[in-house]
């Protein structure tokens, strides 16, 4: 660990999202779109939580499973000790407040008929009894905090630029004092020269407001640049959660280790020498998973195990957990 | 890069403007390059900057209206392709240039199977028989690594994977043996591991084949890893140019060295606050007649806001577009002496 883990805010234990497969005129449930399979982790309070992956490994699904945007298969999560997945509708709505999300496309997450000022302030609508100038006021303070400026509360998402619009998206989800922000590859549609002005930007209001984040990304440099711990998932499953440092410096599933070699390196001279490992094949639909290990259609060091029987989530150093075969005696 | 070589495609002054309500959009205001045999130029900028527009520009792909290429040269083969006949244009297009697409999902006609796409253009260019295109078309889908290739060609492109479609791209670009082969982004789309995949593929395909190659993306850990030489564009201008190394080692716009420094790296040191630049890209709503970056630059100076850059040289085949001398660390003196 990093330093001595705070508290534990944020508890997800076998989280599972299934989508049904329906067919045939009667709709006969044919099978799932395992999406989310079995999922553990804890995010403890303060920290930012990496969560990398594939586009269609299930990242941002397990993201909105958290905060109940789906629902469930299976599992629970706890955030702050209260669960959210067995609290009633009265109930979910009273810890929303404490729960917020940033999406990933800020020009489809904002209502274009509305002025920023009525974005910012529709939560406070309904979660607050503030009057009307208390709003305005609260709603200026927002705009201040994510660096918009107070003179465009009255304009329309549309004359913004793709960074300011995610910086209203911001503003937005900070609206109720959370404690728990989701962020689901907030800069995914961003330029690069605009993306480190959003990272930066959420790392101050980290720092400022004492936020938990979930960074769910699928560029590793960036998560590496956030994230105090990071998860890599495969599959719909988390295959490997360390401390930041550790997993970069030496990734321990074979996954994992092609995943950064892949990511190709602004320098030409490290380029020209470096060796990557270039993985076979595309990876096998969510619906029809192979069997044992979810990787080993496309592992480079596969093994006659890895096809039978899968591996289990286990801590293999301190802070450090792999589910893979290699490393599987050193548990017993 | 060796000189001497004469450039497969020579292009000076070109420019593009887009007719809009709201007036006239300058996407790409005098843009010069050429391109060598065998070579691979990188071409490096934000979305807006005229990356793309520059290439659809050369042969002829933007809509016109709202497109207008205004002015400038475009030689290919000896010929000017701005003046060229629309047929004439078309015979360039394939054997001449192929072209990748960003967006291998909307590139690809979803009602026809991959192997009817792919010997749409054998037949047509390179005048071959439905039987003779079946067979090269096999051979197409194998050279970039598709398996079980024959039995591929009767399916359609929503039965592939995206780093499969993107493949097939490169197969149809591919199949007249282009001498130059633009590519539009081609890896922004998919996952690292298959842009590491279709990279390899690449790298591999210029020994086998040898042709020159424009490869535009934003992303310039892709670019050190592949291209020869490396084109900066912003606001629609070439800003810098020169060979990799030099420009990753010795930037010598300050949009570049910016630029080089906002991209955290998954190796090495981290940092532990990420460098930006300001403020927000250029609206392009007339022709420049100041340096584009000035508004979000650390070196600018009361030149910068009177005054377009030129593009001055500034290393062995290496230019950049700013009035600072990085060396020096002041204003660009000796300008006479280049002018």
């Amino acid at each position: 660990m990093l330093d001595a883990p705070g508290k534990a805010l944020i508890e997800v234990s076998g989280l599972k999202m299934y989508f049904p497969i329906t067919a045939g005129v009667f709709r006969k449930h044919v099978g799932d779109v395992k999406a989310v399979d079995n999922v553990s982790f804890t995010i403890y309070e303060g920290e930012t939580l990496g969560l990398v992956g594939e586009s269609g490994c299930g990242k941002s699904t397990c993201g909105r499973a958290i905060l109940r945007l789906y629902e469930p298969t299976a599992g629970a999560v706890r955030i702050d000790s209260k669960d959210v997945l067995a609290a009633d509708a009265d109930t979910l709505r009273e810890m929303r407040p404490k729960m917020q999300m940033v999406f990933q496309d800020p020009q489809a997450s904002l209502n274009p008929r509305m002025t920023v000022a009525a974005i910012i302030g529709e939560p406070l609508d309904e979660h607050t009894s503030l009057s009307k100038k208390d709003k305005l006021a609260r709603i200026y303070e927002l705009m201040d905090q994510v660096g918009l400026n107070r003179d465009f509360a009255n304009r329309y998402p549309h004359e913004f630029s793709g960074g300011q619009r995610q910086r209203i998206g911001i503003a937005r989800a900070l609206a109720l004092n959370p404690k728990f922000i989701v962020c689901d590859e907030p800069i995914a549609a961003l330029d690069v020269s605009i993306q480190a002005q959003v990272v930066n930007l959420l790392e101050e209001l980290q720092d400022r407001l004492g936020l938990t984040y979930l960074f769910i990304s699928h560029d590793l440099s960036m998560v590496r640049h956030i994230a105090d711990r990071v998860a890599v998932m495969y599959l719909g499953q988390i295959i490997e959660l360390a401390p930041r440092d550790p997993l970069y410096v030496e990734p321990l599933h074979p996954y994992t280790q092609a995943l950064l070699s892949a990511v190709p390196e602004p320098d030409p001279e490290a380029e020209k020498t470096r060796r990557r490992i270039i993985l076979k094949g595309d990876v096998p639909s969510p619906a029809n998973p192979p069997k044992g290990c979810n990787f080993c259609t496309r592992c480079p060091k596969v093994m006659e195990i890895c096809r039978q029987t899968e591996p289990t989530f286990h801590e293999v150093q301190p802070g450090r957990f792999v589910a893979c075969h290699l490393y599987q005696e050193t548990a017993d | 890069m060796p000189d001497g070589a004469l450039p497969v495609l020579d292009v000076s002054g070109l420019k593009t403007i887009f007719r809009t309500r709201g007036g006239e959009v300058h996407a790409v205001n005098s843009v010069s390059f050429d391109l060598r045999p065998g070579e691979l130029l990188g071409v490096v900028g934000e979305s807006g900057s005229g990356k793309s527009v520059t290439m659809m520009s050369l042969i002829g792909l933007l809509p016109t209206p709202p497109a207008e290429v205004r002015d400038g040269r475009v030689m290919f083969d000896g010929k000017d392709l701005l003046h060229c006949t629309p047929a004439e244009l078309r015979a360039v297009r394939g054997p001449g240039i192929g072209f990748i697409f960003q967006d291998p999902m909307t590139s690809l006609n979803p009602v026809f199977t991959v192997g009817y796409q792919l010997r749409e253009p054998l037949m047509k260019h390179m005048g071959m028989t439905k039987a003779q295109a079946q067979v090269r078309a096999k051979e197409l889908l194998e050279l970039v690594g598709i398996p079980d290739a024959e039995r591929r060609l009767r399916d359609f492109p929503h039965q592939f994977s995206g780093g499969m479609r993107q493949r097939v791209m490169i197969a149809i670009a591919l199949a007249c043996d282009p001498k130059v082969l633009i590519a539009d982004e081609p890896t922004t789309a998919l996952d690292v591991t298959i842009q590491a995949q279709i990279l390899e593929l690449v790298k591999e395909l210029r020994q086998k084949l040898g042709m020159a190659i424009v490869w535009i993306t934003h992303d310039l850990g892709v670019i050190a890893g592949i291209a020869d030489r490396i084109m900066v564009m912003y606001g629609g201008q070439v800003v810098e140019q020169g060979p990799v190394s030099e420009v990753f080692h010795k930037p010598r716009h300050p949009y570049t060295r910016a630029l080089l420094k906002t991209v955290p790296s998954v190796r090495g040191e981290r940092t532990a606050k990420l460098s930006v630049i300001e403020g927000q890209p250029p609206i392009l709503r007339d022709a420049p007649s100041a340096c584009p970056f000035r508004d979000r630059c650390a070196q600018a100076f009361d030149r910068c806001a009177s005054e377009n850059p030129a593009r001055t040289p500034v290393g062995p085949g290496h230019d950049a577009a700013c009035f600072w001398d990085f060396d020096a660390d002041a204003p660009r003196t000796h300008e006479a002496a280049h002018a």
